[in-house]
């Protein structure tokens, strides 16, 4: 479904020094549920970006069901299938819940739909459906209606940068089933950022992201156990060093 | 009344035909048409230009409209209208001035309403001010608005501009009595080489009474958009103003807040914000699968609406 073919990208610091954000990068993201992990600052959002038009690659090529999309803008890229939930989401004075999820989801949306795709994200409708999106909103009633506008779209891939962040446990457990759900119901990809062990645990691929390279990538058995081993040995480390 | 002009009346005042209720429509500075009801009563002023509204005391759930159509080039119209607004009475009053000019000369008209509200009375006045036109004659409206509020009275002034005024110089003054309520909302988006000009003074004279004056504008071209307010607390109140500004291409916003407090139990805040719309606003819409022209629509929209 999404090839990704020797992307790279650079950027040029303040200092005038050339930065590699992303060397390289060869992935293949079929039918299923990958999550792309890895330490902070080693590319992970970056590369999210790249693939949603957002940034564009100094290097490489993007496919996406077998056309070539690296020089297509975001718009193009999100009729014709990628959806993307941001890390940080935005606040918009003035527009509602109720208008984001039409932009979402199309504009004959019935109140209904709207009900439905905001239920399973755990936000009440009848409470939220008007409330603007501006500050008045939290910062884990927005990452809701962010996952929630993914699944009003219900698009071929879906992409959720770090959707973790923010939300409180008791959602925690629903965005966990959400993704499940979804990944039987859309027929289609999950490419998910995250560091939480609990959606790693529910992937079919994970994909490890370091100094923006591709450091390791296989199905979960492959990975997670390394991952977990990895980082309880850095934690063993940390409580000898500390105690 | 020909096409344009009832174009006009349904952009000023969203009339369709003859509107429930009282109503009084002026078009090019004459008398178009003129009901009162057994509770509204209007009647020409014999001193000026203008009309006496005289709203019976309980008057509930009634409204009226008095909009204004332009439709000659070249015309210079000044009217008072006058509201007596009696105890406890609830009414809806829309009014509104719509230009067409297709002539080369300036076409002004100048609107001055007054509002006596009395005691425990609600008022929502809504005002929509409109320009449209071939004519490279200029649209200028100058509407003034004093509002007098009595005890525990309560008033809403809707001020939408959007489209078309070349020029307008927009000055409301408020003052309020014990327990009285005073909201303003204005929107407004220029264009072009358009020039609009607001100026709010509320006087919070009554214990406990409140005042919330809220503006959102939009800049567009080379247009420019002066905002004074100034919200002056002479009693235990609160009072809240925001002005809140998108710029785009070259415009020019200049926003000055004030706030006065007189009297150590006075509450007053202000927030002010101008800027450009976010990127990460269009980047988000674009994602979505709006173009970046799409999405900078729907976020003027909605933050206008």
């Amino acid at each position: 479904m999404l090839e990704l073919k020797n992307i790279s990208l650079a950027v040029t610091e303040d200092s005038g020094q050339e930065k590699e954000l992303l060397k390289d990068i060869n992935l293949s993201i079929g039918d299923c549920f990958t999550v792309i992990t890895g330490p902070n600052g080693g590319g992970k959002s970056t590369l999210a970006r790249v693939i949603a038009g957002i940034y564009k690659p100094t290097a490489g090529r993007i496919f996406f069901d077998g056309v070539d999309i690296t020089d297509m803008s975001i718009t193009d890229r999100a009729k014709m299938g990628i959806s993307f939930a941001f890390q940080q989401p935005v606040r918009f004075k003035g527009l509602t819940v109720m208008d984001l999820i039409k932009l979402a989801a199309g504009k004959d949306t019935s109140l209904a739909q709207a009900c439905a795709y905001l239920s399973e994200v755990g936000l009440c409708a009848k409470d939220y459906l008007n409330r603007e999106v501006n500050d008045s909103l939290s910062g884990g009633e927005l990452k809701r209606l962010e996952i929630a506008m993914n699944i009003a779209r219900g698009t071929k891939l879906s992409i959720f940068d770090e959707p973790e962040a923010g939300i409180d446990l008791w959602s925690f457990n629903n965005l966990i089933r959400v993704f499940e759900q979804m990944h039987e119901k859309i027929n289609g990809a999950i490419l998910i950022i995250s560091h939480q062990e609990r959606i790693l645990s529910i992937a079919d691929r994970i994909v490890v992201i370091s100094e923006g390279s591709v450091s390791r990538e296989g199905s979960r058995e492959e990975i997670l156990p390394s991952l977990l081993n990895t980082s309880d040995r850095a934690c063993q480390t940390l409580m000898k060093n500390i105690v | 009344m020909d096409n344009i002009e009832k174009n006009l009346l349904m952009q000023v005042a969203d009339m369709d035909g003859v509107p429930e209720g009282a109503y009084n429509i002026r078009s090019n500075g004459k008398l178009a048409g003129r009901q009162s009801t057994a509770n509204i009563e209007i009647t020409s002023k014999e001193d000026k230009p203008g009309i006496d509204i005289r709203i019976k005391p309980g008057t509930k759930h009634e409204s009226m409209h008095i909009p204004v159509v332009m439709t000659e080039s070249g015309m210079n119209d000044l009217v008072y209208n006058d509201f007596y607004v009696g105890d406890d009475a609830d009414v809806l009053i829309i009014a509104g001035c719509g230009i067409n000019n297709c002539g080369h000369q300036t076409s002004q008209h100048d609107g001055i309403h007054t509002f006596w509200v009395g005691k425990n009375a609600r008022v929502k006045y809504v005002e929509k001010h409109y320009g449209e036109g071939d004519g490279d004659g200029a649209r200028v409206l100058n509407p003034e608005t004093v509002i007098h509020l009595e005890e525990n009275s309560y008033m809403e002034m809707v001020s939408v501009q959007i489209k078309g005024v070349d020029s307008t110089i927009r000055n409301t003054v408020g003052d309020l009595a014990d327990g009285a309520t005073l909201i303003i909302s204005e929107k407004i988006m220029t264009h072009e080489d358009q020039v609009a000009e607001t100026n709010f003074t509320v006087d919070m004279n009554g214990v406990d009474c409140h005042a919330d004056v809220v503006s959102r504008s939009v800049a567009r071209g080379n247009s420019k958009q002066i905002f004074n307010s100034s919200i002056n607390g002479n009693n235990r109140c609160t009072g809240h103003s925001e002005c809140d500004a998108i710029i785009m291409d070259n415009a020019h916003v200049v926003a000055r807040p004030a706030l006065e407090a007189n009297d150590i139990e006075a509450s007053l805040i202000h927030e002010a914000a101008i800027g450009k719309i976010a990127g990460e606003q269009i980047i988000k819409l674009e994602t979505l699968g709006l173009t970046e022209q799409e999405a900078e629509e729907q976020i003027i929209s909605g933050f206008l609406k």
